[in-house]
């Protein structure tokens, strides 16, 4: 069969190619925005999926894989040749503030603590707070980040971590991935990338204004930690441990961030 | 005659619209993180104005206690908003977008005679010459300056003992943090003139932000010459004197 001549369509009227036009606007309009919704729905979907996701340690699981893996990307920034800053002993202040008194149980016995070391199982190193106190003393004055957002310039003394790892011959355990440390009661307790406590400007605290620290600030024993927030820098040690596995830690229990390097 | 034209490009629309919701999750959990230490007020000599922010809007829309929630969600979705940004960096610079977007040496008595219009003290139009008028060349390009600026306050904040040159640069850990929050705020300012500029241009530009297309009519569309199929003629001749900056 042969198409003729006649069948060929006449070129459209002006009035043609304008419906012919609002008919293309309206079709390209209606599936774009049909997309655009459906789009809307599936993010808002997503997030109310995110939201009551089951949790990993306080936090909805996908967001604490991100939370580790971003620690994968930031602790290669950590370096013993970067260290906090530092300031003169006058821009410390007098009026330290207090924040947090979980493991601070009234009950404690400065007179009888001893910091226990265990170095391995059934190999426990008990140090009164002479034994310390007779190692290296540094002293530091740096800006104290607390978790909340607030910070303050403060002043410390005690012994380096490394020092003391150094001292008491504690290499092989320095050598594994993790320091646990925990108050004696147990109630609040820490867990130290080792890169981190072997850091610098890490010390094991017994000072605070050049004199012992206050009850409330750990006495006998604490750690300063410039390199993390503050929830790290855990009040009245009584045990310090070594681990290849991340020690239990009491904020990220409750949703913080593992690491919580600065 | 009536003609569809492509006004923005797909790129630019994905961009825009992830933007959207990405931000307000990082200002909705950049609030749960605010509120362990909302130190920040107005103030006018002794006198507080207003302070960021009152107990109210904490309870009303239930960001206390919520610290470790808002870092959770603040250190996750700033990802999306740093590659989004990202990416709509790189497509405005590669696609030569960035010559429409960037402000040029008419821009800032453009953008003067667009206020004067808007706030009706001035009766006549700015001419519409391109795809932007200088207002919008310069809200949008600061906007992608802020976005800049949060990401570098926010990761000086993040880490400041590690990347002590940056924190130090932008004038301290407690400086970042005060940048950061007020360009936060500045965000919510360009979000409701945004929102108003939208609704008073009415929905032919708005379709195009989700379509892509903007019809016109009449055989010229913004001062650009249109072939007999409805395009757009590319403004290679005509609009040379409109874009001093590749100009030497």
């Amino acid at each position: 069969m042969e198409q003729s001549a006649a069948e060929q369509p006449s070129p459209p009227t002006p009035e043609q190619q304008e419906r012919a036009l609002e008919r293309e606007i309206r079709r390209r309009t209606i599936v774009s925005f049909i997309l655009f919704f459906l789009l809307g729905v599936a993010a808002v979907m997503g997030f109310r999926w995110l939201k009551g996701h089951p949790q990993d340690a306080g936090v909805q699981a996908p967001l604490r894989s991100v939370l580790n893996a971003n620690e994968k990307i930031f602790d290669k920034t950590l370096s013993d040749g970067h260290l906090a800053k530092t300031y003169p002993v006058s821009a410390a202040a007098t009026h330290v503030r207090v924040n947090g008194d979980v493991g601070m149980s009234p009950n404690f016995d400065p007179n009888t603590w001893k910091l226990r070391v265990i170095r391995a199982a059934r190999d426990t190193l008990f140090l009164t707070l002479k034994d310390i106190q007779q190692l290296p003393k540094t002293e530091i004055v740096f800006d104290f980040k607390c978790i909340e957002g607030w910070s303050q310039v403060t002043h410390w003394a005690g012994v380096k971590f490394s020092d003391f790892v150094k001292q008491y011959h504690l290499d092989a355990q320095a050598a594994m991935k993790y320091v646990g440390l925990r108050t004696p009661d147990s109630a609040y307790y820490v867990g130290i990338d080792m890169p981190s406590a072997l850091h610098p400007q890490t010390l094991l605290c017994y000072e605070m204004n050049g004199k012992p620290l206050p009850l409330n600030q750990g006495y006998p024993l604490r750690l300063i930690i410039p390199v993390k927030y503050g929830i790290k820098s855990i009040k009245r040690i009584g045990t310090m441990y070594f681990s290849d596995q991340r020690p239990p830690d009491y904020w990220f229990e409750r949703g913080y961030d593992y690491f919580s390097g600065l | 005659m009536k003609k569809i034209v492509t006004k923005h490009p797909l790129a630019i629309r994905w961009n825009h619209w992830i933007n959207f919701p990405v931000l307000a999750v990082m200002i909705w959990s950049g609030m749960l993180i605010y509120w362990a230490n909302d130190v920040y007020k107005i103030r006018l000599g002794g006198t507080i104005l207003f302070k960021f922010f009152p107990e109210s809007v904490y309870r009303a829309l239930g960001l206390s206690y919520k610290l470790a929630q808002g870092m959770a969600f603040h250190f996750v979705f700033m990802w999306i908003f740093f590659l989004n940004g990202f990416a709509y960096v790189l497509y405005t610079l590669i696609s030569g977008e960035w010559r429409s977007l960037v402000p040029n040496r008419h821009s800032f008595r453009e953008a003067w005679q667009v206020l004067l219009h808007d706030l009706h003290l001035r009766k006549a139009s700015p001419p519409a010459s391109a795809k932007y008028n200088g207002a919008q060349r310069i809200a949008y390009s600061s906007i992608i300056v802020m976005g800049f600026g949060s990401l570098v306050t926010g990761l000086a904040m993040y880490k400041p003992v590690q990347l002590h040159w940056l924190c130090a640069a932008l004038g301290g850990y407690e400086s970042a943090r005060v940048i950061h929050f007020i360009l936060t705020i500045g965000y919510c300012l360009f979000f409701l003139i945004h929102i108003l500029q939208v609704i008073l241009a009415g929905w032919n530009n708005f379709r195009a932000m989700v379509t892509g297309f903007e019809v016109v009519k009449g055989p010229e569309h913004r001062g650009m010459a249109v072939n007999e199929q409805g395009l757009v003629i590319p403004p290679e001749e005509p609009l040379t004197t409109e874009r001093p900056t590749i100009e030497k």
